[in-house]
């Protein structure tokens, strides 16, 4: 996803999403651009697509350019549909998911 | 953006605001509406919203203006704003667990994607935020990372207020270990159990001393 904008990497998350794929993205998903990504994907909820389960991972330290940006660096998101991805627990550093084939 | 912000957020807390428009944003069910009606209730009187225990019973933002929080030393004006829990996923089959039929769980998970869409939009309209997390569950969900990354990228200040203490299972602790960073006050909007606690952070940390 290298070179795409935001708005590209939201729709095309959303159509692999859609299509039933699991993403693990390894730069992450900012804060502002997960909530686009749950904001468009309310947009395309319906009776057979009913959402996104999704878990982004925050850097713990930030260089003083982020904090004076005000920037907090993603370090990993999962994303996938509703329906095979469940998060049965989660904390700081682990993730256990049920997925469903 | 960022840069703006912060520096917008700095001179607030320089020179102070007197009249303030706070949102409480949260997943589904944290009890936002339960607390939105404990303000209006203890400082204007009325409520904001109907509550219930079916999930996305807020669908729509829901406002109450000029409510004036006071303490010994300061007050504060505030416009509260009731927002629809923030959720990834909406499945009308749960509303039908609740005994509506699929045409009514239909229309009901049409609004709350709706309503979703604009609690998130609201985020560029307020001036400061209280986050209501459940305290009997887990706190590392994605609505509240999601929210307070934001709220931290809009340099917007923020109080997290660990509702639902008069249950068992409660567990606020675990709430300030998982955000060290950001005020967290343990309270009961149903019984009123500490409120008095979070109106002093809010006159603290969205107002002006007088």
């Amino acid at each position: 996803m290298e070179g795409l904008n935001s708005e590209e990497k939201i729709e095309f998350i959303l159509k692999e999403v859609e299509d039933g794929k699991i993403l693990i993205l390894e730069h992450g998903l900012t804060p502002e651009e997960q909530a686009k990504l749950i904001e468009r994907t309310m947009k395309e909820i319906d009776s057979k697509f009913v959402g996104i389960e999704m878990e982004s991972y925050m850097e713990e330290r930030q260089s003083f350019i982020d904090k004076l940006l005000g920037k907090k660096k993603v370090r990993l998101t999962v994303v996938g549909p509703a329906d095979k991805i469940k998060t049965i627990y989660r904390d700081k550093d682990i993730i256990r998911a049920v997925i469903k084939g | 953006m960022g840069l703006l912000n912060r520096l917008s957020a700095w001179l607030l807390s320089i020179f102070g605001k007197k009249h303030v428009r706070i949102g409480i944003y949260g997943p589904p069910n944290a009890g936002k509406t339960t607390l939105a009606n404990r303000i209006a209730q203890d400082w204007g009187g009325g409520t904001v919203g109907e509550v219930s225990e079916v999930p996305h019973e807020t669908r729509k933002v829901q406002k109450k203006g000029n409510v004036v929080i006071k303490n010994d030393k300061a007050s504060l004006v505030i416009d509260i704003v009731d927002t629809p829990g923030i959720a990834t996923k909406i499945d009308f089959h749960e509303f039908m667990e609740y005994g509506m039929d699929e045409e009514e769980a239909k229309r009901r998970a049409k609004e709350a994607t709706e309503g979703v869409i604009e609690a998130i939009k609201w985020l560029d309209n307020i001036d400061g935020v209280i986050l209501l997390m459940d305290s009997t569950k887990n706190p590392f969900t994605q609505v509240n990372i999601t929210i307070l990354g934001n709220l931290e990228a809009r340099g917007l200040p923020v109080i997290i207020a660990a509702n639902k203490i008069d249950l068992d299972g409660s567990t606020p602790a675990t709430l300030k270990s998982a955000f060290p960073q950001h005020e967290v006050i343990p309270i009961s909007a149903l019984t009123g159990a500490n409120i008095d606690l979070l109106y002093e952070a809010m006159v603290r940390k969205f107002g002006k001393k007088k």
